[in-house]
């Protein structure tokens, strides 16, 4: 137990300090094992965490022997260990899947490039870990300088201008959260996430209270990608390299949701949270607006890849929606969701990676018939589109099912149809790049294309057979989800 | 009184909208970077507004001084601007990058030319 609690925080550190020496290591071939055996070393860390905290266990480390809220703690409980647990999982599978894609997409300088994936993903777990409002924003702000960095290594000149959009956007996302911090600590004197909700005046109707929810909100919501502020999105998932567009994808908006509920539920405590704003009805508006914008703009993309982003934007819909029936079940689907959407999403990615690696691009035009040339490929899209339509025995159709049984516990019933209208929409999107791929006639003129090699297609199946496994075997995300809800609610919510 | 006494904060309102405002009506990326790092200076201000003690000296050991401000809005803050620096040297980093790629750094010249990109 107590050995668990040392080896936490090197779930952060291992990343953070294999960065640098990653950059300093030439040729292609060191940087990227560095990066893989540091992700995958950080992931059975994470897996024993989990294993540790499971049944309702906190771990808390204090850096220096500082004790809090004088030090900075890291806090474990299931909500932080489960997203953790995610993170590494998912990037330890990308990135011995992104290695030839990568060899060909940032030929140049890749002891900088893995370093940059490592510093963006060290921010976004150590955000995840840790029990202090400031470091939440320093973090948030390394990965995200890091993410931008990354973007802007795509082969397309338009990456260049997604970045700085992004940058803009982001910067404005994370100075919001720091006046949201800034009104917080001149509340309370404190930093420490703990600290700050025993001190908080939640019953006295501060003004400055209500104002610095607002911010953390709103800040947070830039970054989460809700409709509609999720302007930066596409570009920047469409013009990155596609193993950055699959990591991206399948862990940053979701951290950014993790950090949201546990301002939300943890620091601002829910009581205080859905009277003070009417934060309920205002995420559940949104939610419904991200489902419906995403999946309907998602319909009209001519590029693959993009059109995989503005599903991200409906299924972050879907993630919020959980969050805004203010219920313990509502925030299981929630988080039940955001694991399963980040396993989909990773998957669907890392197909669409390979058509691009093979075709060259990711129009429609391009795809024409590929389906015969890549069966493995396009076999593994069709399976990761299955669950993300949510049909059985998927991973998707469980968090569809838990999201569908809070909506009805929660009295919503008319949010059924919305989530059965939206999934439709899903299935329309789904069935065309199929349709595309398999039905039509390939071009004569179409340059050849052959399978991606079994090294490159073993990954995305280990992603498909993810989905499947978590749709049947549900002991670990809906057993995670629900000790993260618990945790995360600590028994306030009906 | 009130009001000139929260002087500070009045300033930091103004200051942020000028960054705000700098930052999304103007089309040139460098005014963009430039309203950034107004918008954050105002967050900053706000930050070691609120760690200012009244009567209170600077956060340095004097023989005969008992009362400080508060020192540990400045320590944040030091992080946070070296956070904000970090942030405006991306910025106009790939504010070079953009102008090596598209010849321009105005919003809607680079709007003209990703369209031309959509096309091809």
């Amino acid at each position: 137990m107590s050995s668990i609690t040392e080896l936490m925080p090197f779930i952060v550190l291992i990343p953070l300090i294999a960065g640098p020496v990653c950059v300093l290591l030439p040729g292609r071939g060191l940087p990227w094992l560095l990066a893989t055996l540091a992700m995958i070393s950080a992931f059975i860390i994470s897996a024993f965490v989990l294993a540790a905290v499971f049944d309702g266990d906190t771990l808390r480390y204090a850096f220096g022997d500082w004790p809090p809220p004088v030090g900075i703690e890291y806090r474990v409980d299931a909500a932080n260990a489960f997203v953790a647990l995610l993170i590494t999982g998912v990037s330890a599978i990308l990135l011995p899947w992104g290695k030839p894609l990568v060899d060909d997409e940032v030929p140049e300088r890749q002891g900088s490039f893995y370093a940059l994936v490592l510093i963006a993903l060290a921010g976004l777990l150590g955000i995840t870990l840790t029990g202090d409002v400031f470091n939440v924003f320093v973090f948030l702000e390394i990965s995200s300088l890091a993410t931008y960095g990354l973007i802007a290594h795509g082969r397309d000149r338009r990456a260049l201008i997604a970045a700085f959009r992004y940058l803009i956007m982001g910067t404005v996302g994370a100075t919001f959260l720091l006046i949201g911090i800034a009104v917080l600590y001149i509340l309370t004197g404190s930093l420490n996430m703990l600290d700050i909700a025993e001190r908080l005046p939640v019953n006295e109707g501060s003004r400055a209270l209500d104002v610095g929810l607002g911010f953390i909100v709103v800040g947070l919501s830039i970054k989460l990608a809700l409709f509609p502020l999720h302007h930066w999105l596409p570009n920047a998932y469409t013009y990155a390299p596609s193993l950055i567009s699959a990591l991206i994808a399948a862990t940053a908006t979701k951290v950014a949701l993790y950090v949201m509920l546990r301002f939300i539920f943890d620091v601002f405590g829910p009581a205080y949270s859905f009277t003070a704003l009417p934060l309920a009805a205002g995420l559940m508006a949104l939610a419904i607006g991200s489902m419906f914008a995403g999946s309907w703009l998602a319909i009209l993309q001519s590029n693959l890849k993009r059109m995989l982003a503005y599903s991200s934007v409906a299924q972050v819909g879907y993630m919020v929606l959980g969050v805004s029936l203010t219920t313990v079940s509502g925030l299981t689907a929630s988080f039940l969701h955001l694991f399963n959407h980040g396993l989909m999403k990773a998957a669907l990615f890392a197909s669409a990676g390979l058509m691009a690696y093979r075709c060259g691009g990711l129009g429609m035009n391009d795809l024409r018939g590929i389906g015969r040339q890549m069966p493995w490929t396009l076999t593994g899209f069709a399976l990761a589109g299955v669950s993300l339509i949510g049909l059985p025995p998927t991973a998707g159709f469980i968090s569809k099912w838990y999201l569908l049984t809070a909506a009805v516990d929660a009295g919503q019933i008319w949010l059924v149809g919305l989530i059965l209208i939206t999934s439709l929409m899903a299935l329309l999107y789904i069935a065309r790049v199929i349709e595309i791929a398999w039905m039509q006639p390939r071009p004569d003129d179409a340059p050849a294309v052959e399978e991606a090699h079994w090294t490159l297609l073993l990954p995305v199946w280990v992603l498909v057979a993810a989905n499947f496994w978590f749709g049947i075997d549900t002991r670990l995300t809906v057993g995670g989800a629900t000790r993260a809800a618990e945790a995360l609610s600590s028994g306030a919510l009906p | 009184m009130t009001l000139i006494s929260m002087v500070n904060y009045w300033a930091v309102i103004v200051l942020m909208m000028t960054g705000y405002y700098c930052m999304i009506v103007r089309g040139n990326m460098i005014k963009k970077v430039i309203g950034l790092g107004i918008f954050q200076t105002s967050v900053f201000i706000l930050f070691i507004s609120a760690g200012k003690v009244n009567g209170g000296s600077t956060p340095v050991l004097r023989d005969g001084v008992d009362l400080y401000s508060n020192p540990l809005p400045h320590v944040l803050i030091l992080t946070a601007i070296v956070v904000g620096i970090a942030t405006t040297a991306v910025a106009l980093a790939l504010t070079v990058r953009i102008r090596e790629a598209y010849g321009s750094i105005d919003d809607d010249d680079i709007d003209a030319a990703a369209e031309e990109d959509d096309r091809v």
